[in-house]
């Protein structure tokens, strides 16, 4: 008999990780009031508001002992639970119908507030939703004071566990003895769900949403749970238990290692220093950038802006992005790209013609110069949030020098124009382009004087070069960021920024394939800019190789016949390396 | 009564933070203020009744505001509305 497929739930993976611990049942009933008429309507909204009051005091407590255990930030939920309880909306409406229908507490409140608990399960932004959990949890401490009733106390766990629970509320959270805590599982939820946001924040495994099912989990019951994929075994067998604590223990060392690189330098064993950043495509992904050590933003797509809107985003809304981002990233760099879209990535609003070959058309850069007031736009909202931070401006798909100058014209005159009208604008933002054309890379050195940096975009570098869309599953073979051709316009380019002490940056998925990492920082790269998710595990690695070493590797890359032979004389140095 | 559209610029819509923070604000006016958005139309002085609307990232907003103060609420707090919070 095989259990651990016999039991085996599934949910939504909300907190990374894997525990193993006995599970914790929470119960959640909900007690749902009888309707009765008072004699006093006056001495029952009296009750009412006394019970409020009571609630109130409870959660001003629980946000003070929140503020101490987990800090200020995680408190700040029950100062809006504290807003809730002064709701006009809720407890105007409550009193309103205890006056008016001469209705026992109870019954107004629990009606009331269930009308807001329905309508917000029906939004559908997740967060929004999940905010339904709130008002329940206020409800049921208003109802408790109003029943005289003592709510369960959780502080007691001291056994290491698993939570189990149909969702948990702020206040449950709040008063876990957390240090016991070994992961959450939960019936109903979703990543962005308090259980979810509060497992991310203990560092905890959590599984959300994983359903009825939940009611096969005994409290006591041994649960293995393997966050990382979303699955839930219950009381598995010895051998099972043995095989998931190997892989527990092989995860947790792992997840140690790669921590011990977010606050340090990315420099190769024999103190070669390079930067790694972050790619990003939209406001929450900062956070992440920061979590996970990038040392600033190489690449910022602006495209989400414009997209999935019905007109064009003003000056200020770009400028309050801008502004969002470069505080964040506190005097970190951060280069932003203009607006690249176009050809496949339309605009509705825009009406752009169709064309027969749109990665071969009017995008990008070359779509802002025959629209100058949309360039233009973007342009000022990037001056003027300048100030807030370490900006450098980027433009796409460049083919020839012309482009370069006339972008790097329209954006001197938009600088000199808010300079005259009063704004304040950074002196040190820097200015550069991306490589992602062939005719740019042969022809580096001719740009290289006329801007601070060069980027390059090995994902359409590749498909420029090869000629061959990487989304044809028929031609994606010919997808090879190791092969010599890419690997000398990266040295040229690399080369060209050299002479004039330029910088050069990688912000395509190439800067953070561990097959390509070494021969580019042998190739001499000074900035990968990645997916958050793999700056840690290039950090390591860089960490572990040497410099020297890798300039030489990289000279004799240049020269073999083809991907794979660069992908194996790398493979060999690598392991050859490890040895020596 | 004044009236004037806004679009919401926070990553994360109008969610418990920012809705918050307008509320209070919005609070201290003597006048009335509805916000709409999606079809629905709440309270601006509820913070309950602002989180029923589900404001998204790039939705409109159309503050409407009768009474005592009028122009300056306006001034206040369609610039909560665009401004992005943690």
């Amino acid at each position: 008999m095989n259990r651990i497929t016999e039991h085996n739930l599934k949910g939504i993976a909300a907190s990374p990780g894997i525990a193993i611990a006995r599970a914790v049942l929470l119960e959640s009933e909900e007690y749902i009031p009888e309707k009765a008429q008072v004699a006093s309507a006056e001495q029952e909204t009296a009750r009412f508001r006394a019970a409020v009051e009571d609630a109130k005091a409870q959660i001003e407590s629980i946000r003070e002992s929140t503020e101490q255990k987990l800090g200020k930030e995680k408190a700040e939920i029950f100062e809006g639970h504290l807003m809730l309880l002064e709701d006009p909306e809720l407890i105007d409406a409550v009193i309103d119908l205890i006056e008016g229908d001469s209705v026992n507490a109870e019954y107004a409140l629990y009606e009331v507030s269930q009308s807001f608990i329905v309508m917000l399960s029906e939004l559908e932004d997740e967060t929004l939703r999940a905010r339904a959990t709130d008002i329940r949890d206020i409800r049921g401490r208003i109802m408790n004071s109003l029943r005289g009733v003592k709510g369960g106390d959780l502080g007691q766990l001291q056994e290491e566990c698993v939570i189990i629970a149909r969702d948990l509320t702020p206040s449950d959270t709040a008063q876990l003895n957390l240090d016991a805590v070994r992961g959450f599982i939960t019936e109903i939820g979703s990543r962005t769900s308090h259980s979810a946001i509060m497992a991310r924040s203990l560092d905890v495994p959590a599984i959300v949403g994983v359903g009825e099912g939940i009611s096969a989990i005994q409290s006591g019951d041994l649960i293995v749970m393997d966050a990382t994929e979303g699955k839930v075994w219950i009381s598995p067998d010895a051998d099972a238990l043995a095989a998931f604590q190997t892989k527990k223990a092989v995860y947790d060392k792992r997840k140690a290692e790669l921590a011990a690189w977010v606050n340090k330098p990315s420099v190769s064993e024999d103190g070669h220093r390079v930067e790694l950043a972050a790619n990003i495509g939209n406001l929450e992904d900062v956070q992440k950038a920061l979590d996970n050590g990038a040392e600033g933003i190489g690449l910022f797509r602006t495209e989400f802006l414009y997209m999935g809107r019905a007109t064009l985003p003003t000056e200020e809304e770009q400028f309050q992005s801008y502004k969002y981002v470069l505080e964040k990233m506190e005097g970190k760099p951060v280069v932003i790209r203009t607006l690249d879209i176009g050809g496949d990535k339309e605009l509705p609003y825009m009406d752009l013609p169709k064309e027969s070959n749109p990665f071969l058309g009017q995008r990008a850069l070359r779509l802002c110069l025959a629209n100058e007031e949309l360039f233009r736009t973007q342009l000022r909202a990037l001056l003027r949030a300048s100030r807030f931070g370490n900006l450098k401006i980027m433009f796409p798909m460049i083919a020839v020098r012309e482009e370069l100058l006339e972008a790097k014209r329209i954006l001197e005159e938009e600088k000199q124009s808010l300079i005259q009208a009063g704004a304040e604008v950074s002196d040190s933002i820097e200015i550069g382009m991306m490589i992602e054309i062939p005719s740019a890379a042969i022809s580096a050195d001719l740009f290289a004087p006329h801007v601070d940096f060069f980027s390059i975009g090995t994902n359409d570098l590749i498909q420029y070069t090869m000629a061959a869309d990487r989304m044809n599953e028929t031609v994606s073979y010919l997808y090879q960021p190791s092969h010599p051709s890419i690997l000398r316009l990266i040295r040229m380019v690399i080369e060209a920024a050299r002479q004039e002490g330029k910088w050069v940056g990688m912000c395509g998925e190439m800067a953070g394939d561990p097959n390509a990492v070494p021969l580019l920082l042998g190739l001499g790269l000074h900035e990968f800019s990645m997916s958050a998710g793999t700056i840690l595990q290039t950090r390591e690695m860089i960490g572990n190789l040497s410099y020297a070493k890798w300039q030489s590797h990289a000279k004799h890359a240049l020269t073999l016949g083809g991907q794979r032979e660069v992908q194996s004389y790398a493979q060999e140095q690598l392991q050859g390396g490890k040895q020596s | 009564m004044i009236s004037n559209t806004y679009t919401v610029l926070n990553p994360t819509g109008l969610h418990v933070r920012p809705i918050k923070t307008f509320v209070e604000a919005a609070s201290k006016f003597p006048c009335k203020i509805t916000v709409m958005c999606n079809g629905k139309k709440a309270n601006g002085k509820s913070s309950l009744s602002m989180l029923t609307l589900g404001v998204k990232m790039n939705d409109e907003v159309t503050l409407e505001i009768d009474g005592e103060n009028e122009e300056e609420a306006m001034q206040t707090l369609g610039a909560l509305l665009v401004q992005i919070h943690e």
